[in-house]
Order: structure tokens, then sequence, then C-alpha cells
């Protein structure tokens, strides 16, 4: 029998294909793999790190250089004074040379610092190493020529150069655990995880549940249908800073709030509702109390604003592909509109609405700018990705922050490996 | 006739129509005009009812022409009766007037909208579910409509206003547009003039427009031996470019700040012309290659039977092809370039290369009035949602084929 069997390994066509392939793709892999994937990996050796953000400018030598007293006569003596220290409190500097023009017509008046050279008009000084935080004062004693008196020059004129080498805070070999013992033994951990799932759950079910009702508004003709399209799109479309810049103006509790003025003015309300700033109130419930959280579902509703267009617009495509022929055989069959809805419409959607929810639960897990612009994270609105930034940038403590986002991407992980497992077969 | 449940259900949405109407009109008339109309619910729900009652009464074939008018004004006199009554009178100004007569206009076009082909008798449920859908839609657009429109006519407004009126009567949006375009317009001739928003809006320019180039030339070719070359790991890089859109910002923001620190990139546009192609290159390669996939490949066989290289059927053959969704990518990252908040805010220090969202961000302070900030946030947004409406088409095309982001 004379079975053909296919060429193994690849011919020089296919080599050839196979190189400029790699050729055409490098330079995307390269770019994400700076910005995207080494600083992931990057965020993870932060984490186990004691830094500041004080600590990224490097430890330098910040020097004060002056005479006295001013030479006014040829002869005079006078003191030139470099006032040097150690910028860092944290990190010493070894190797320091300092060189810097001997200013023309004055000359040595004694004895040079031991560790100093003058040659010609150029001063060199080894200092050795420089403690954190140590500071000195070198002097050196000058007298004025006749070349000074007639031509003053300000020995400020030439900056000293001053080399060193300091041990870089990020490459360095220190680690530490601390970052992460703080963030999980701070008692408000769990409280900005518990505001997180919360936020990332009704926001992303609300998105989408607004969106499907949206997306069945639209999903008939009728004349002017596509400008409402383009015009439910809005509020994805516009500029993070200016909708939830509005947001606040239309929300203020204080004079000028649109709808607070709006809800006093109708009588719907005693005072001002503070929709930003108020943690909670309590509601009475068949005889319970329960705590409302106020500014926390104000900044979800604005994530469900922001971010139902979306999901309208990717249901609304679905729909749109779906054949008529099965709603037609059905309203033969005598189903009623909501059934048709339920057994026809939905499982149809049901692949997508899945997809949705993945996406929007990662990016509103991932959501910084909305919370921020909004609330900055009080009154109970902060999350986790609110959390990584207060505690790198506005505690100021690097690594502190590093170890949160850790934190934000391990949910992420896992969230992501849950749902691939769960999830139903997506058939669109 | 008889009267069944249809007769019940029309009386309970006339005068939900009537409540959402009067709720929404009297608002709306409110920011118009700046004059205080409090909606008197409860009469306006009675007149609603009754009138959609009536509506209903009347032979279906005669709606359409004399008796919508009639239900609707039948309704507004049992509203001005039932006021009498209580002895509450909100019908006094001009602006009252039109308000409540716009309310019940509007009301009489739902009950029309709903009930057109309706009769007051007992229906089955096929019947009554088709006026749930339509009361459920109706209620929909107006719902949208408002919740989208407000915010931006809010911003839009205050813009325009000046700080006194602004405190005196929050309520008041109203512009008179034909005063002194000096005047009108002063909150953006500021910006302009003191607070260099056009040198913000060309540092925003520059680096949404550079954005896109870099992108497209680094996505373009990816995207093409992704799709269309065979190499070992093909399949395992199509699959995963998504995934690196994945990565949160926030954690990337970190390392990144310290590295472009040391290396003195932090404040400079150069920086951020590194850092938001990297993050827009997955989502352009992703979009490009679905597109790709999509063109028929006997083209491209064909051109490279008749002797073009490679290099030459991109060029010739796929990238004419694809202009449409080449533009769709180019919208859609120019948008996220143009709105990205995160990385200007945390890498721009320095005013003389503010992006339009950090300089915006800069005016959220309580020594600067509010319709600056408001003026502000319209000038970041125009341009983004002029060019949105120019190409929607292409957007949404693009958006849908290609699955994107948040």
């Amino acid at each position: 029998m004379n079975t053909g069997t296919p060429p193994k390994g690849r011919g020089p066509l296919g080599k050839s294909e196979m190189l400029l392939a790699y050729s055409m793709i490098l330079p995307t892999l390269l770019i994400v793999l700076s910005i995207v994937l080494l600083p992931l990996l990057a965020n993870f050796w932060i984490s186990f790190k004691p830094v500041q953000l004080g600590d990224l400018r490097a430890p330098s030598v910040i020097s004060n250089e002056r005479i006295r007293p001013t030479p006014e006569a040829v002869g005079d003596t006078a003191e030139i004074s470099y006032r040097l220290r150690n910028s860092s409190q944290k990190g010493a500097i070894t190797g320091i040379e300092l060189s810097d023009d001997f200013p023309a017509g004055l000359s040595l008046a004694g004895e040079l610092d031991s560790r100093c050279q003058l040659q010609e008009n150029s001063l060199r000084c080894e200092l050795g190493e420089y403690e954190p935080g140590y500071r000195e004062t070198l002097k050196i004693p000058v007298r004025a020529e006749q070349g000074y008196i007639d031509q003053p020059v300000n020995p400020r004129d030439s900056k000293p150069q001053i080399a060193g080498t300091a041990d870089n805070i990020l490459t360095n070999n220190k680690f530490t655990l601390e970052n992460f013992r703080k963030v999980f033994s701070a008692s408000e951990f769990w409280t900005v995880l518990r505001v997180s799932l919360y936020y990332t759950v009704f926001g992303t079910l609300g998105a989408l549940i607004f969106g499907l009702f949206a997306a069945q508004l639209l999903s008939t003709t009728f004349p002017g249908r596509g400008l409402l399209r383009g015009f439910f799109l809005f509020p994805y479309v516009a500029p993070v800073i200016a909708v939830a810049f509005a947001w606040v103006l239309l929300l203020d509790a204080g004079p000028g709030g649109t709808l607070n003025a709006i809800l006093l003015k109708i009588g719907a309300v005693d005072g001002p509702i503070n929709f930003l700033g108020q943690r909670a109130v309590p509601i009475s419930f068949f005889g319970m109390t329960l705590e409302f959280p106020v500014a926390l579902t104000t900044v979800i509703s604005f994530e469900v604003w922001r971010y139902f267009p979306l999901s309208f617009l990717f249901i609304l495509a679905r729909m749109q592909s779906m054949s008529s022929e099965t709603y037609e055989a059905a309203e033969i069959d005598g189903a009623s509109p909501l059934q048709q809805f339920w057994y026809i419409s939905l499982p149809q959607l049901a692949g997508i609405l899945a997809v949705l929810f993945l996406l929007r639960f990662i990016w509103t897990f991932n959501k910084f700018d909305d919370i921020f612009l909004l609330t900055g994270g009080a009154a109970g609105t902060r999350t986790l990705t609110v959390d990584v930034y207060e505690q790198a940038f506005a505690v100021s403590n690097l690594g502190a922050g590093a170890a949160v986002a850790v934190v934000v991407f391990i949910v992420l992980l896992l969230s992501a490996l849950l749902f691939f497992k769960y999830s139903p077969q997506d058939d669109g | 006739m008889k009267i069944g449940n249809t007769f019940f259900i029309g009386l309970v949405v006339g005068a939900l129509w009537a409540l959402i109407y009067s709720v929404v009109l009297s608002v709306f008339a409110m920011l118009v005009t700046g004059d205080v109309i409090v909606p008197d619910i409860g009469n306006a729900m009675a007149g609603g009812a009754v009138g959609a009652g009536f509506y209903l009464l009347t032979p279906v074939a005669r709606r359409e022409e004399l008796w919508l008018p009639v239900s609707a004004v039948i309704a507004f006199v049992v509203f001005w009766l039932m006021q009498k009554a209580t002895g509450v009178s909100v019908v006094a100004t001009s602006v009252q007037v039109l308000t409540w007569v716009g309310i019940f206009l509007t009301s009489a076009v739902s009950w029309h909208l709903c009930f057109h082909d309706m009769r007051a008798e007992r229906q089955g449920r096929y019947q009554l579910e088709v006026i749930l859908i339509r009361v459920m839609k109706g209620f929909g657009f107006v719902f949208f409509t408002i919740i989208v429109m407000l915010p931006f006519y809010v911003m839009l407004m205050t813009s325009l206003k000046s700080q006194q009126s602004l405190l005196a009567n929050p309520l008041d949006l109203s512009i008179n547009i034909w005063q002194d375009p000096k005047t009108l317009f002063r909150s953006y001739i500021e910006l302009f003039t003191d607070y260099r928003f056009g040198l913000f809006l060309l540092n925003s320019a520059m680096v949404s427009v550079a954005t896109v180039v870099i992108t497209l030339l680094f996505s373009i070719p990816g995207a093409y031996a992704v799709s269309r070359l065979k190499f070992p790991g093909q399949a395992v890089l199509s699959r995963s470019i998504l995934l690196i859109y994945m990565v949160p910002a926030i954690v990337l923001v970190i390392p990144l700040y310290a590295v472009f620190s040391q290396l003195g990139l932090r404040n400079t546009l150069i920086g951020l012309i590194v850092v938001y192609p990297a993050t827009t290159i997955p989502v352009a390669v992703y979009m490009l290659q679905g597109y790709f996939r999509g063109l028929p490949y006997e083209l491209e066989e064909a051109g490279l039977m008749d002797g073009l290289s490679r290099l030459g059927v991109i060029l010739k053959i796929t990238l004419p092809l694809s202009l449409p969704a080449i533009a769709s990518v180019s919208l859609y990252i120019f948008m996220i370039a143009w709105n990205e908040f995160l990385f200007a805010f945390m890498f721009l220090d320095d005013p003389d290369i503010f992006t339009l969202s950090r300089g915006v961000q800069s005016l959220n302070s309580s020594e600067i009035p509010r319709q600056h900030l408001m003026a502000g946030a319209v000038i970041a947004t125009v341009p983004v949602l002029v060019l949105f409406l120019w190409f929607e088409r292409f957007l949404v095309a693009g958006l849908t084929a290609g699955s994107v982001k948040g």
C-alpha cells in the first residue's frame, strides 16, 4: 500500500516564512515585554523591598560653595568653603570625587586638605565615603592676587563636579516581608477587599443589565435609531475626567449641587444628601435596621452609567445577527413576548453575556480613575486599586503600594481562572 | 362595550405616565427656565388615569384623529378640577401652564403608543405582555435619555454661567444666548488665555496622534504575522495577546513610576508616548488580526503567484483592503490616549507638558470657580465626541468586531 506521508519539518519556504513572521512580531513583543510584563515582575520585586517614594532619588552629594570674606586688596586672605552633605538619610555614597575649577587670580595661602590636589587651575579631592546624612565643610585658604582684584571671580560660577556611587535602592539585595505584613495586618484591609468586591460585582451586573435593557429598546428599527445609538454611547466615549467632575457637580451636597437642589425644591428630601461624602445611612426595614452605603452606591451607579454603553453595543450587535425565523416560528406556536425573550433571545445572548461579564468584571476590578476622581476613596469607597495609590503615593510607601498591587493581581488571576472553569461555552 | 382587565391596567398605566412626565417635565422646565415648579403628583396621576381610561373606551378606529387630544384635554381638566378641590394651585404662571399642557400631551402620546390597538375588554396573557413591554420600553427611552443627557447638560450649562448666578440658584441653568459672546464664553476665554488650555489641547493632540501612529506601526505587522504566517507559537500568541490587556494599569504604575523617575523619563511627554502604545498595541493587534483573518486569502495568494514579495502583498493588497479596520482601530486608540488619566496624572508635574486630562484635573481646586472646571471638561470632551459622531459607523463596527476595553 502506498500512502503518501506529508513531509516532516519545515521546507525552505516554511523557514523563511517563519523568520519573516518572527521579525514582524518581534518589535511588538519587545515593547509589550518591556512596558507591561517587566513592570509586572518589577512590581513583585518592589513589593518585597523596603522602598519609600523619597528613595527614588538616588543619594547624591549636595554642595554649597562660597568665598569669605570677599578679598578687597592684593594680599587679602580668604577662605573658599564647600559645604557638602549626603542628600540621603538612608544610603551611603562611596568613592566620592569632587573636581572644580580653581578661581583665577587666587593662590593657595596655606595647607591644602590632605585629600585634595591642586593642579594648574583645577582642584581635585578624593573624599572617600559619606555615611547617610553625613555633612562636612571643605575649607581652602586663599590669597588674592592682582588678577583677582582686577577681575573678581565668584567661585560659584563654576559648579563642582561630584562623582560617587551609591547603592540603588531598587537594585540592591535588601528584601523584606514587612510590606505584606503591614498590608494584611491593617484592620481596614479586609474592608477594602470587601468594598472592591461589592463595587466590582454590582458595577458589572448593573452595567450588563442596563446594557441588556438599552439593547432591547433599540432592537427594532425606527426613525432616529442610529442617532440614539450614538447618543447612548456618550458616557463611554467621553473622557473620564470630564464626566466624573460633571457627576461631582451634579451630586454636590453644598450650594450649587443640581440634584440636591432639585430634590429640595420638589420636596423629596428635607436636607441635602451627601451622595459622595456620606458613608452610610440607617434604613429601617421591617423592624431591622440596615446600613445603606450611600457613597459606595453612588460610585457603583457611576460605573454602571459609564459602562452600560459597552455591554449595550455588544448585546445589540449580537441581537442583530439573530435570525428572525425562530421568532416567527415561536409567534405561530403562540409564545408570548416575554417567553420569546426568555426562551429564544436570552439563550442566544448567554455567550456574549458571559464574555462581557468576564471582561467587565476584570476591568471594573482594575478601575482606579473613576473612584479616585469621584471620592478619592473616602466615605467607604476605598477599593484595592485606590489603596495601591494611597499606600504608594499618599503615604509614600512604594513597597506597601506594590504589595497591594500584588494582591490586586492575584485576585484578578483567581477570578479569571474560576471563570474559565465554570463559564458557559461561548457560541458567538 | 365590555370592560375588563385591560381597562384597569390602562388606568394604572395612565397614572404611571402622568407621574413620570410630571416629575421629568417639571424638573426640565425648572432647569431650562429657573422657575420653581413643584409637580402636583397626586392630582396629575388622577388626571392621567382618567384620560387614559377615556382613551381606552373610545373605539380603536377613531383614536388616531380626534380622540387623542380630547383625552389629553379631559386629563388636564380632571387634574385642574382636582386642584381646585384639594385647594392647591400650582398652575399660575405661563411657564407652569405650558409645563402642565406638555405633561398631558406627552402622556397622551404615550397612551397612544401603549394602547393604540387595544380594547378595554378582558384580554389574555399575550396582549397583557405586549402592553407591559410597551410600557417598559417607553419608560426605558425616557430613563436612558435623561441619565445620559443630564450630566452632559449640567456640564455644558454650568460652563456658561457666572459664579454668582450659580450660587444664587443652582437650578437655574438657563442661558441667555443673545448676550455678548465675550461674557457668555468668559470661562473658555480665561482657560485659553490664563490657564494655557491651548497648549494642553496641543499636547493632548500630539500625544494621541503619536500613540496612534506608533501603535499602527507595531501592530499591523504583528497582527499580519499572527493571522497569516505559520510559525511555532502562533496559536499561543493569537490567544494570549488580549490577556496582556487584562493587566491592571495600577499594577504597572508603581514600577513604571520608579523606573521612569530614575531614567528621567517621568515628567516628559516622551514617557507617555512610550507607555500609551505599549498598552494599546495588544488591543490593536487583536482587533486587526480578526479583520485580517476575514479577508480572502486567495487575493494574497494571487499576489504571491504574480511575483509580489510578502511585503509587497501586505502593502499593495492587505493594507488597502483593511483601511476601514485601520480607521476604526486608529480612532479607538486615539480615544484611549486622549481620555487616559492615570499615567498623565502620575507622570506629569510640569504645566508646560500637561495633557488635557491632567490640565482639567489641575482645575479641581477650591480656588478655581467650578464653571472653569466644567469649561475644561467641555474642552476635553468636545473633540473626542465630534470625532466619534463623525466616524461612529466605523467605530461601532470595529469595536464589536474585535471585542474590547473598558
